[in-house]
């Protein structure tokens, strides 16, 4: 039979990079197909070239054995292509039925296709109300928004960058059998992803990305993940070294810490209490969304906290300033890296002044000492890995995982004694990442209390002492991460949030 | 003092003339602002608008040719804020403050030979039987032809917006230009057509000013109409019938400040000429207090990353 989408060959460069090249690959209806490969490998180039965002230089691509080159989304989705993005492509001031109008062509009048949505999300067990605001959907539902809007075009191939990486272990297993429904009645799905273990279980055939070229084909029933990793990667992966956790006094303790959102669409923190100890690394999951920039912005100081909620060694730091718990050696380490962790336009050095200025001595009555701010930056940029020309580079020239390596880097070296960071390692290749893992574990046996907010749930058994979730604003009590069931902890992040298996 | 000289069916009468010019140009940069777009230079598309249209009305003899001339003058000079933000990505607020200061110092030049000239007078429209009806005739339907031309626009505007596909696209653009540019929306054309048609209201609501309100044509003569009407839109929420509510507010208590002028109250003139502004800012403050907020993408510049 005909293969459903094929593609030869196919290249393209931007100034400097060369994201695609030569890259071939070919899906049969019906077919779940994994793509896989680090950050940086070229997934997203390759599927926006299917989806008609970017057009290729070079090389073929064939829809049913017809020649297929989409100039715009539209007329990919014509052809039966549907796209779930990673970062969503959702509006939130528009209701359920407005945003998935404007995905579709053909959008029937308002009142009809409110109904079609309910039909469709009834049957493939993915509840929405249509007249609800985007901006007040979890990311579950936001998700099941952009499921539903590809659905309802009765796509052939439906492709889904890192679907995953805002649900919960109940929400992906609904999910998949969601998409097992779809892939048995004849929609075939390009799935984008780097965990291994969900590719084992869903996909049928796996193409491996490596720097823009395709390294390696593989059946993931039949590969370990080690093996495939191993492809992804290029070389073997060093897990990193976690000794004991002894545990020494209480550092940092929150009490009933409340805090109403800060934003329109924000989220509320609610009666949140957990104390972490030095030695200790406490991991926090839990879904985008559910309260992890509040909490953080709690702890830094950015946002007021009411007295009596946030205690340092023993002290009441709750109305004290970012500079102030600073200089006490409360650090902490945001997720957004351009904008909040790092200003984009200044230089490296400039941002290694920006938290560093207290505690490493780089100003001196008001007046910045710019050659121990240079040598602070240079310190960061040869012990982290970064790979720049030099502390003079402004912080947007650097690649998203580079820079993550500069601001964890830079309060890592400011000897913290409580360290909150958030999401550090997301958007790092696998190789720094364990290497990021390596840093803030040893910060912790050389007697830090690190508190670890990360969605990636791997890394969080992998580094944490003791495990909390988040969930609607709500810290759930902390537990020893050792032993800690996928079940247990899916629990804790809020189980399945009201989804429900497909009814077939 | 003598509020006997007040006339309250004339005072209303005048409410909705004088209202027109800050409607048509409030509710073209509703659009434009709803579409992520914010320009700074009603004030500039007025003045060339007013110009224009008046110049048009003067060598034709037709005030309805006169507007449409307007219309075509406010765009042309949208042109120019559509070249610099939307191709060259130049920095909104200095493009609109520079369309400002541009479009008075060319309807200065352009109207050197028109100063003193009278334009031919637009007669109200004639609405048979209705206007006889006492009371409600002179106050809703003695008007001319372009004060019911700026409530349909509204009209047409909510319309749009709410119910049409074109107002859901012009939306999703002005929320999430990103998000519109995935899905395959053409932000940068929709972004130009609402700013032409911000431009042409812009320049109607100018031509009323020269043609109908004074009618004459002096430099500088919209004296801030433009910056009432952007910051109408803010505290309208950007919702339609607000922005004509402010503008009515806004109208009704201008003529009553004069009448009350006129009339000798013993309240200092300057109390009577801040109290429009000071009305309308809080009605529509305290309207807006619920969960309405600014398009998200309002005033940023879109720029495709792939």
């Amino acid at each position: 039979m005909t293969a459903l989408l094929d593609l030869s060959g196919v290249t393209k460069a931007y100034p400097g990079v060369v994201a695609n090249d030569s890259v071939s690959l070919t899906i049969q209806p019906g077919e779940v197909h994994a793509l896989l490969g680090e950050n940086g490998a070229g997934k997203s180039t390759l599927v926006k070239m299917i989806y008609g965002l970017v057009k290729p230089d070079a090389g073929q691509m064939s829809l049913n054995g017809a020649s297929f080159a989409p100039s715009d989304p539209r007329a990919a989705r014509a052809a039966g292509i549907g796209m779930v993005f990673q970062h969503f492509s959702l509006f939130d001031a528009l209701t359920v039925a407005e945003n998935i109008a404007l995905g579709m062509e053909n959008a029937p009048p308002m009142r009809q296709l409110a109904t079609q949505i309910k039909a469709v999300s009834e049957t493939y067990g993915l509840p929405l109300a249509p007249h609800r605001l985007v901006g007040d959907l979890s990311a579950g539902e936001r998700q099941r928004v952009e499921i539903i809007r590809c659905l309802l075009q009765e796509p052939k191939l439906l492709i889904m960058d890192e679907p995953t990486s805002v649900l919960t272990p109940q929400e992906v297993e609904i999910l998949f059998k969601t998409l097992r429904k779809l892939s048995a009645e004849g929609t075939a799905i390009l799935y984008i992803s780097h965990k291994l273990e969900e590719i084992r279980a869903l996909c049928d055939a796996a193409t491996i990305l490596r720097l823009g070229k395709v390294v390696g084909h593989c059946i993931p029933r039949d590969t370990s993940a080690a093996e495939m990793a191993e492809l992804m990667v290029g070389s073997a992966l060093k897990p990193p070294q976690k000794a004991a956790g002894a545990s020494g006094d209480v550092l940092l303790e929150l009490r009933d810490l409340s805090l109403p959102p800060v934003s329109t669409f924000g989220m509320p923190l609610r009666e949140i209490s957990v104390s972490v100890r030095a030695g200790e690394v406490l991991g926090i999951g839990g879904v985008a969304g559910n309260g992890q920039d509040e909490l953080l912005s709690a702890l830094s100081g950015e946002v007021p906290v009411p007295v009596g909620t946030v205690f340092f060694k023993g002290d009441d730091m709750a109305r004290a300033h970012p500079n102030a718990r600073r200089a006490a050696g409360l650090l902490t380490a945001p997720e957004e890296r351009l904008g909040h962790a790092a200003a984009p336009d200044m230089s490296l050095t400039e941002n290694a002044m920006l938290t560093g200025a207290a505690r490493e001595g780089l100003e001196r009555n008001g007046m910045l000492d710019w050659k121990a701010a240079r040598s602070f930056a240079n310190r960061i940029i040869a012990d982290f890995d970064v790979r720049t020309p030099g502390p003079g580079n402004a912080a947007r020239s650097l690649s998203g995982g580079n820079l993550q390596k500069f601001v964890i880097g830079r309060e890592i070296l400011q000897r913290p004694e409580v360290l909150v960071v958030n999401q550090p390692t997301w958007g790092v290749d696998a190789s720094a990442a364990a290497a990021i893992r390596q840093a803030l574990l040893d910060l912790a046996q050389n007697g830090a209390a690190v508190i670890v907010i990360s969605q990636d749930l791997d890394e969080l058994m992998e580094i944490s002492d003791n495990f909390a979730a988040l969930n609607e604003g709500r810290l759930s009590a902390a537990r020893p991460a050792a032993g800690l069931t996928v079940a247990e902890i899916g629990q804790m992040m809020g189980g399945a949030h009201g989804m429900e298996v497909a009814h077939v | 003092m003598d509020l006997s000289v007040i006339n309250p069916i004339l005072l209303l009468a005048a409410l909705m003339s004088a209202a027109t010019p800050i409607l048509l140009a409030a509710t073209g940069e509703l659009v434009v602002e709803r579409a992520g777009v914010l320009n700074l230079g009603v004030e500039g598309m007025m003045i060339v608008g007013a110009i224009a249209g008046f110049i048009v009305a003067v060598n034709t003899g037709s005030p309805a040719l006169g507007f449409i001339g307007a219309a075509a003058g406010g765009a042309v000079l949208s042109l120019l804020f559509v070249f610099l933000t939307q191709v060259a990505l130049a920095n909104q607020v200095a493009s609109g403050l520079g369309l400002t200061l541009f479009g008075l110092g060319l309807s200065a030049l352009m109207g050197q030979s028109y100063v003193g000239v009278k334009p031919p007078r637009m007669g109200d429209l004639n609405l048979g039987p209705l206007s006889d009806i006492p009371v409600l005739g002179p106050i809703l339907f003695s008007h001319d032809a372009m004060v019911y031309i700026g409530l349909l626009i509204v009209a047409g505007v909510w319309t749009t917006l709410k119910y049409t596909r074109a107002g859901l696209v012009l939306r999703a653009v002005g929320e999430n230009h990103d998000a519109a540019h995935a899905l395959g929306y053409k932000v940068k054309r929709i972004r130009a057509l609402a700013i032409l048609f911000g431009g042409a209201c812009a320049g109607m609501g100018g031509a009323y000013i020269s043609l109908i309100r004074v009618p004459q044509w002096t430099e500088g003569m919209t004296a801030g109409v433009g910056w009432i009407a952007l910051a109408l839109v803010v505290f309208a929420s950007w919702k339609p019938w607000r922005v004509l509510l402010g503008a009515y507010l806004f109208g009704g208590i201008t003529q009553l400040q004069l009448n009350l002028q006129g009339a000798g109250v013993a309240i200092p003139v300057e109390y009577l000429a801040m109290s429009p502004y000071i009305v309308t800012i809080i009605v529509l403050v305290t309207l807006s207090a619920d969960k309405s907020r600014a398009p998200g993408s309002l005033g940023r510049i879109f720029h495709a990353s792939h």
